[in-house]
């Protein structure tokens, strides 16, 4: 049986909702009552069927709308798909990552045929059939990482590897947590990460960065982040700030269950075969609070991890004008009792 | 947003003399004082392979004839650090392996150059910086990507799209330039008042 695929929207009329089946599979991020940053990391294996780690690549249920999405932000501003020069062979190693472990999870949905350079794709979802030849850019529309990409959740960075560095010099970023591309590519690992307070003084990203640069093909690994959106945009860049950012001023206590998501990424991290490259994809969940609090567990840990969250972390992620609104309402969900340890609900 | 510097803002350092005979020495307003300096502690026949890209800005003639009699192989001022960026691009897109980059003055200058440089593939750790004289900041909006040079307030009015934004630490070395956000955008009712901050 295939995924039921959602008609919704990420603007606008925000009609974007979760099945109740995706509720349960949300990748909910606080193992604890309370939060700081670390260095989180784990080998990216497969997970219980059913979760969001099932497969290595998730496709869910809005997989449709969000390409609709990306498509509306990439045709009004081009900039948020960018490759330097010395990164095509990366984009072609991203494609055939992307497109053999959905052909893999998703039977059903996706398709890939090889004979030798000469690739059949098919994308049922999307209606896309397609013969190119692997390597050649003029058999396809786009580069190959934008038009895998274009077909692919989440947002992708590609990071070349020297010096004993990473360096953000392709990607494609329209559902990100308020970060520019346009402005970050070129950047190192610890230049594009330089806004981030508390971690570098903490050493995490010294210490991420050698667990990174040894990653090895076929062993991905993968992290939780987390933030929160009013809400369910997925395009809430720098670039449109100036638009949505008064979005955060709209939160009542009558609104919140409504308005407020919590916004969890799931990035992983695996190195490419052929230009020994790093790509980063960052899958972007929503979730609102009225269907978070559904598990009592979830609602009673995240008021404690919102309450109690450090201002510099409350500050950076912006949750500074609505955050005691929400407190009061996620108060109303915590009966004081115990939380079980792990992320699971109840 | 914290006052401190952060990760990806450059840093400066004081130039001296590179061994090597290619020596091009670019610099706006008090800049020239950076080389002056450095020419005290130069070898004798430094200058005489070196040429001095010099835009003097607010300074006016107050460096020109001391530049001068350093006597460079060449010398070029510029009305502007605009006017001067298609023929720095040439001439560091013919330089010889043995080039030695000397940038000094504002961050804008610094910036530019050393993303001509980078452009022209020189090596970074061929190329020397000294900051000097006005803190002005080159900002790049990051809504409507228009760049506002010599930004000394903040909040600053972004010269293309009109909208204030906070000038941010964030520093891109591909764009040359700081990142502004717009600084009322949860309440565009509120506007807080400019203050000089970077002179
Ligand atoms: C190579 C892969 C990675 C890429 C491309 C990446 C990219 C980014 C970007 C663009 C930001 C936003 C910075 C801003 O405010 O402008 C960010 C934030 C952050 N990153 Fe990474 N990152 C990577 C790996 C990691 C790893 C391995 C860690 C491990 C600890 C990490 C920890 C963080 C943290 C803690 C934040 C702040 C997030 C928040 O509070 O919402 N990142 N990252």
């Amino acid at each position: 049986m295939g995924i039921v695929f959602r008609d919704e929207t990420f603007r606008d009329d925000f009609t974007f909702k979760n099945s109740p089946e995706h509720i349960r599979r949300f990748p909910f991020p606080f193992h604890e009552d309370s939060y700081m940053y670390a260095v989180n990391i784990e080998p990216h294996v497969p997970g219980p069927k059913g979760s969001v780690l099932e497969n290595l690549i998730d496709v869910d249920e809005h997989y449709v709308s969000e390409m609709r999405d990306r498509a509306l932000v990439l045709a009004e501003d081009p900039l948020r798909c960018q490759s330097l020069p010395h990164m095509t062979l990366a984009g072609w190693d991203l494609l055939e990552l992307l497109m053999t472990e959905q052909a893999k999870g998703y039977p059903e949905h996706f398709s890939l045929t090889r004979d030798g350079d000469k690739w059949h794709w098919i994308n049922r979802p999307l209606g896309i059939d397609h013969h190119f030849v692997f390597g050649d850019l003029t058999t396809l529309p786009y580069g190959p990482m934008e038009y895998i990409t274009r077909q692919s959740q989440g947002d992708f960075c590609i990071l070349d590897q020297r010096d004993g560095n990473l360096w953000m010099d392709a990607g494609i970023v329209t559902t990100q947590a308020d970060w520019s591309l346009d402005f970050d590519i070129g950047m190192n690992f610890f230049e594009w990460h330089a806004p981030v307070p508390l971690a570098h003084e903490k050493g995490i990203f010294t210490r991420a960065l050698k667990f990174l640069t040894n990653i090895q093909q076929g062993k991905p690994a993968r992290r939780l982040n987390w933030t929160m959106t009013i809400n369910p945009r997925l395009d809430t860049s720098p670039e449109n700030y100036h638009k949505w950012g008064a979005d955060r001023a709209t939160v009542t206590p009558e609104n919140v269950g409504q308005k407020v998501h919590l916004r969890v990424e799931l990035q992983s991290f695996w190195r490419l075969p052929r230009s020994n490259a790093m790509v980063f994809p960052i899958r972007c969940y929503l979730i609102k609070m009225d269907e978070l609090v559904t598990s009592r567990k979830w609602a009673r840990r995240l008021h404690r991890v919102i309450r109690d969250l450090p201002e510099e972390l409350a500050t950076y992620k912006g949750l500074t004008l609505y955050r005691p609104t929400l407190v009061e309402w996620l108060a109303r969900y915590d009966d004081g009792a115990e939380t079980s340890p792990g992320f699971g609900p109840d | 947003m914290a006052v401190k510097s952060i990760i990806s803002r450059p840093v400066y350092g004081t130039l001296s003399p590179q061994p090597g005979s290619d020596h091009l020495l670019i610099a706006d307003a008090e800049g020239a004082a950076a080389i002056l300096d450095l020419a005290k502690s130069a070898p004798a026949d430094f200058f005489a392979e070196a040429e001095i890209v010099f835009i003097p800005r607010d300074t006016g003639e107050k460096y020109i004839a001391a530049l001068k009699a350093l006597q460079p192989a060449r010398f070029y001022e510029g009305p502007s650090i605009a006017a001067a960026l298609p023929r720095l691009r040439q001439r560091l897109s013919t330089a010889h392996m043995g080039l030695r980059l000397y940038l000094t003055g504002t961050e804008g200058l610094i910036g530019q150059a050393m993303q001509a440089a980078l452009e022209a593939g020189i090596d970074h750790k061929s190329i020397q910086t000294e900051q000097r004289g006005s803190l002005a900041r080159r900002v790049q909006c990051v809504h409507c990507k228009g760049i506002t040079e010599d930004v000394t307030t903040q909040p600053a009015r972004c010269s293309h799209c009109g909208l204030m934004l906070l000038v941010r630490d964030h520093y891109s070395r591909r764009i040359a330039a700081f990142q502004g956000v717009c600084i009322n955008a949860e309440d565009p009712s509120q506007v807080p008042p400019m203050e000089e901050m970077f002179k």
